[in-house]
């Protein structure tokens, strides 16, 4: 058996004209955390579907603990926990059911699930919810259940697909958590993310997508050190004037990235730049210096912000 | 060996025919139809009860003294009996109907519960026959339950009649699968309507009220490649105790209609979830 949980060459999927996922190569090894990042389109979601057995690949390889997935769909489906992008809990289900029948789903014996159902309510946090149905829950809440759900045939890969999606900062906060414990207790994490904070967050290493292909490797500090600079200084002047500003900027700095909203100087001082902006006889609206991000990469490989 | 973990499960499935879209659990998914159903409302249940009785007490009451007895197969029945068995057909075919379209098209387009079900180790043909077999229990009770109302009435004068029973539910699963391979072809409710006004004229002209011979020879037998007429034959043939190797032929229409249904359900289910 070989080191990678998940193997993928040139894995290719196509709807008729249309490539959705364009010859991707990664490997996915045991423990750790593994992200795909890119915007809403990027292919993601395609890629996650194939490595879930439930979409057949158009080419390439592809082999999942050593398994293809058009070959052995079930077996394979054995071994993850699916949390898809939109929700599918099971809204005629209370709570508690919804976790039970899906560990039946799966052939798991009532007494096992017993078990099973009380440790995923306090993993959850939803002990006190367990009656309840399940349109009655907040949306954090019902992504914890579905994360629950997945946990249920104690799964070797979890796999969400965009996790934190729609929720408020709190409740990213408090999921974010739940999967760090599961990090922590040796479940190999597949995250889908188009937010650069949460892949900083969760993702020991990432593959950065857009139209289908992969544009760059690594872990995150890994890839800000490769792609960007220590630090980047944000400036506004004003929409009109910004387009205007930015070739008189473009000398004090190594690179620059306009925005309509605003321009990015990359430096590794973000201070000392802006001092020597002001000394210019430049005076932005307002500034502001930070570390650089994985936007920034993102920013630098494809000419687009994350989020349009 | 007690397998515990759903890896092992699975794996134990290894080399059987079918394994990539069978993984024999569809109970599975009637024990969720059932949690469901303990939840929902009776009300729903009761009605597919009662619509046939009502239908039984209103035409079959209500005209029996202006239509007199029928004649089937040169022996004389009463109107009443004449139209239980059809009742009963009808109430089977309506039961499975609602079952595997309404329900299934919810199901798949909007709760997205089969998404859910297929990312596990099950596969569509789990869902597919679970599904089916959940319309079956239902046809089989509503079945139950009309026969003891008409044969109490002495609506039901052979012993072959309880025959009927099993038949109904033959004819519920031909219905089932149809309905469920036809409605996971379905875009929209609106498309979903198209099975209503195949319905409506179906149970009018199948020979429910009187007997097909008041037809045309070619409108009888273009009713007779619709399956109603078929079921109906069936239930009357052994509720009135006319039992020949003839019924055999309504049987088989069944027999292909479940086979061409499941296959189609599956391939669709297939093409949806797994594409």
């Amino acid at each position: 058996m070989s080191q990678s949980l998940i193997h993928a060459r040139e894995l290719t999927k196509k709807f008729g004209d249309f490539t959705a996922v364009n010859g991707i190569n990664f490997d996915v090894v045991k423990g750790e955390s593994f992200g795909l990042l890119g915007p809403n389109g990027a292919g993601k979601s395609t890629a996650m579907r194939m490595i879930g057995a439930t979409s057949q690949r158009t080419s390439g390889d592809l082999t999942i603990l050593d398994k293809d997935p058009d070959l052995f769909g079930p077996q394979i489906r054995a071994h993850l926990g699916v949390v898809p992008q939109q929700d599918n809990l099971d809204t005629h289900l209370s709570v508690t059911d919804n976790l039970y029948i899906y560990g039946r789903y799966f052939g798991l014996s009532r007494k096992f699930l017993k078990g099973k159902i009380e440790e995923l309510l306090t993993f959850a946090q939803l002990e006190e919810k367990r009656n309840a149905k399940v349109e009655s829950l907040s949306g954090g809440m019902k992504r914890r259940l579905t994360i629950a759900r997945a946990l249920v045939s104690e799964p070797e890969i979890l796999m969400l697909d965009e996790p934190t999606t729609g929720l408020d900062p709190q409740a990213r906060h408090i999921l974010w958590d739940r999967l760090f414990r599961l990090k922590e207790d040796g479940v190999t994490l597949l995250i889908t993310t188009h937010f650069m904070d949460e892949a900083e967050q969760l993702c020991d290493r990432l593959v950065v997508m857009d139209k289908g292909a992969i544009m760059a490797e690594g872990s995150p500090a890994q890839l800000i050190k490769d792609y960007s600079t220590k630090e980047v200084l944000e400036v506004r002047f004003g929409s009109e004037r910004n387009a205007h500003m930015a070739d008189d900027l473009r000398q004090l700095c190594d690179r620059i990235e306009e925005l309509p909203d605003r321009i990015l100087m990359y430096t590794e001082d973000g201070e000392e730049l802006l001092e020597r902006v002001y000394k210019k006889g430049f005076h932005p609206k307002t500034s502001l210096v930070r570390r650089s991000s994985l936007e920034d990469v993102f920013l630098r490989l494809t000419g687009r912000t994350l989020i349009d | 060996m007690i397998l515990s973990t759903a890896v092992a499960i699975a794996e134990a499935r290894m080399g059987k025919p079918g394994e990539k879209y069978y993984s024999g659990r569809s109970r599975a998914i009637m024990e969720r139809a059932y949690i469901a159903f303990k939840s929902s409302t009776w009300l729903i249940v009761i009605s597919g009860f009662v619509e046939p009785v009502l239908f039984l007490l209103s035409f079959g009451y209500g005209l029996k003294d202006l239509v007199g007895d029928m004649t089937v197969a040169g022996q004389p029945v009463g109107y009443v009996a004449f139209i239980a068995p059809a009742l009963l057909a009808t109430s089977a075919m309506n039961g499975a109907i609602y079952d595997s379209t309404m329900n299934v098209f919810f199901k798949m387009n909007h709760d997205r519960v089969y998404h859910g079900m297929l990312a596990t180790s099950l596969g569509p043909m789990d869902v597919a026959l679970g599904e089916i077999s959940w319309a079956l229990l239902r046809g089989f009770s509503y079945a139950v339950g009309f026969m003891a109302v008409v044969v109490p009435l002495g609506l039901v004068p052979s012993a072959w009649g309880i025959l009927a029973i099993p038949a109904a539910v033959l004819i519920a699963f031909g219905f089932a699968s149809f309905g469920m391979a036809v409605t996971s072809y379905m875009k929209s409710f609106q498309q979903l309507e198209i099975i209503n006004v195949f319905l409506l004229p179906m149970f009018l002209f199948s020979g429910s009220f009187y007997p097909l011979s008041v037809f045309p020879e070619w409108l009888q037998t273009v009713i007779r490649l619709f399956p109603l007429a078929h079921a109906i034959d069936l239930v009357r043939g052994l509720t009135l105790g006319n039992v020949s190797w003839a019924l055999l032929e309504h049987v088989a229409y069944f027999v292909v209609m479940i086979v061409v249904g499941l296959f189609f359900t599956t391939k669709r289910l297939n093409a949806l979830f797994m594409r």
